[in-house]
């Protein structure tokens, strides 16, 4: 076990190595460095003075060495457009982000496999044809559609609930959170929605196509004959081993999970990091997209590795050679 | 069973699940009305000629202020919203299905080779594809234009590709993993025959039907995730006609009570999205030999 956790770690290490690789392209050949810090009407004497200072004379692979040490100890350089370090940028909008995705996901898991299961057990019924019509919705409608949809209804038409930004916070420590105040949670309600409006509909699906597949197994025919009452039947023998792939799935998706809040979060006009990153593709900021990248690929490989653990611990025939 | 056989079956499955029919009616009429939309549309919407600003923001032609030929209504541009959906389908549908066909044989081909070969190329693809995985197509494509911005539909095109093969690949290996074992397989390399062979003619046609599923899905994806790109703004250019742009258009002006500019694309988007996976549904459950049918 303690062979296959390193294994895995030294794989994610390769992969976060390639991810700054290209990082560094990005931020050393999109767009002009010296042109950036020097400004534009610099003269000549100007920019190769900033070329020195930089050390972006020197050979290739010092400057990677460089960014990768820097980077290693959260030093991403300054926003070219707000002038004040990157990652304290991106770090600022973390809490916004965080708290929405856990919300959105929660919920999403947990009606999401509860209806499965119920659609599941008697797939013909009419009220869960009803419930299955609803989730083909669910996969047919793309977030930012039924963003602007629930915009149009609960905000335009109803006026019942805000549809931008996240309304009051409270600042505790360097976490500010929209947890505390009901107006907090009014303006998360939406956006919430939204981001788990998808997932839910495809680990409703994914949960009823599992149940249905083992409910056809002999082992739970076996657990019918001998007289298990059906709650023990259903959730102890069935549900189980469909939660094993639901789960690693969910956490093997974080990266679509990331990419629909940066939807969900420009619709919304939401102060957390897609926000962030979307506004800095347009203004070229380089060193903000970087960081993003590099802290994306940290959250995205650090998920899969918990939840390849994870799966080893649950399943015993994984081999670990 | 034979080959014949399993044919008429899944006709006769075809033809009594409703579904499966309105799914692929509704692709159909959609192919159609992207193909025809030149002859089609009342109005050319990025010939500038046509454009006039006196049509900007009409409402639908029921409503008061409608004129002809705006039936459902024009944009800020003046463009009809009726023509501007036609010219955005086609959009829709060419990246729709380059992408399922590029990365589609893309992917397959990796996996098969994968898959029979094992070995590091299994290794060095399958880990790939994990990594891939998991940042996510949507992801890497967002990435990707944000970067290097959305210069045309090919570049799109290509960066959705860049990612999506994965899924083709991941499937494809599976299924040839499993099939790779089967007696007749065992039986043609007795009687000499070569790996090109084994490949093409025994491999191929048995480990593909899984593929079909995938691609019948992945079609309906790659159509939301253009439309979700060009939303961004990091999808196909201005000048090219887009569902998502035009939803992105509209939402600014849905506090003006201009409802038009989205629902009449959003309910395209969805009517076209929910067709194909209304058939990939059924080609699911048709393909899925372990599913207990009433």
């Amino acid at each position: 076990m303690a062979t296959y956790i390193a294994r895995r770690l030294i794989q994610g290490l390769i992969v976060l190595l390639a991810v700054s690789m290209i990082c560094f392209i990005i931020f050393r050949y999109m767009g002009d460095p010296v042109v950036t810090m020097a400004g534009r009407y610099a003269t000549f004497e100007e920019r190769e003075e900033v070329r020195r200072t930089f050390g972006l004379d020197q050979p290739m692979a010092v400057q990677y060495g460089r960014f990768l040490w820097n980077a290693v100890h959260g030093n991403f350089g300054k926003s070219y457009v707000s002038r004040v370090p990157a990652l304290g940028l991106i770090m600022e909008r973390f809490p916004a982000t965080l708290e929405l995705a856990t919300t959105a996901i929660v919920v999403a898991f947990a009606l999401g496999v509860i209806l499965g299961v119920l659609v599941a057990l008697k797939p013909y019924a009419m009220r869960n044809r009803l419930i299955m019509a609803a989730s083909l919705g669910g996969i047919s409608i793309p977030t930012f559609l039924s963003g602007i949809l629930l915009i149009m209804i609960f905000s335009v038409y109803m006026g019942v609930l805000p549809p931008y930004g996240r309304g009051e916070t409270v600042q505790i420590g360097f976490w500010r959170t929209g947890f505390l105040t009901l107006d907090g949670i009014r303006h998360l309600i939406l956006p919430a929605a939204t981001l788990a409006l998808f997932q839910l509909a495809v680990l409703l699906r994914l949960t009823r196509a599992g149940m249905r597949e083992v409910m056809a197994e002999e082992y739970i025919k076996t657990a019918w004959a001998k007289g298990l009452p059906p709650f023990k039947v259903i959730f102890k023998h069935a549900l189980r081993n469909v939660l094993i792939p639901v789960v690693t799935i969910t956490g093997l998706q974080f990266g679509e999970l990331i990419a629909y809040s940066i939807v969900t979060e420009t619709i919304f006009q939401w102060p957390g990091m897609g926000n962030l990153i979307l506004t800095s593709f347009f203004e070229n900021d380089q060193p903000v997209v970087v960081t993003y990248i590099m802290l994306a690929a940290v959250i995205i490989i650090s998920m899969n590795i918990i939840v390849d653990i994870l799966y080893a611990l649950i399943n015993p025939r994984i081999r670990y050679e | 069973m034979s080959e014949r056989k399993i044919k008429s079956r899944i006709l006769y499955s075809y033809l009594h699940d409703p579904s499966a029919i309105i799914g692929s009616i509704i692709l159909v009429v959609f192919i159609f009305a992207a193909v025809f939309a030149p002859w089609i549309a009342p109005q050319d919407p990025y010939d500038l000629e046509q454009l006039t600003l006196d049509h900007f923001l009409t409402p639908p032609i029921w409503m008061e202020g409608g004129t002809w030929p705006f039936l459902l209504g024009t944009d800020d541009q003046g463009r009809g919203i009726l023509s501007t959906i036609l010219y955005g389908c086609r959009t829709s549908l060419i990246v729709g299905f380059s992408v399922v066909a590029i990365a589609g044989t893309f992917g397959v081909i990796i996996g098969l080779l994968a898959g029979f070969y094992g070995g590091w190329l299994d290794i060095v693809t399958m880990r790939l594809a994990d990594t891939f995985f998991s940042f996510s197509t949507t992801f890497m494509a967002f990435l990707f234009l944000g970067i290097f911005g959305g210069a045309s539909i090919l570049v799109v095109i290509f960066a959705i590709c860049m990612a999506d093969w994965v899924r083709y690949a991941r499937t494809m290996r599976g299924s040839v993993l499993e099939v790779r074992e089967a007696s007749y397989i065992v039986a043609a390399r007795a009687t000499g025959a070569r790996d090109f062979r084994i490949l093409l003619r025994h491999l191929m046609p048995n480990a593909i039907p899984p593929v079909f599923v995938v691609l019948a899905v992945d079609l309906a994806v790659v159509i939301m995730l253009e439309a979700t790109l060009s939303f961004l703004g990091v999808g196909v250019p201005l000048t090219e006609p887009s569902l998502g742009m035009m939803i992105s258009i509209g939402k600014n002006y849905i506090y003006a009570g201009m409802w038009w500019m989205i629902v009449f694309p959003g309910a395209t988007l969805i009517l076209l999205v929910v067709g194909i996976n209304l058939f990939a549904d059924w080609l699911r459950e048709e393909l899925n030999p372990k599913i207990e049918r009433a």
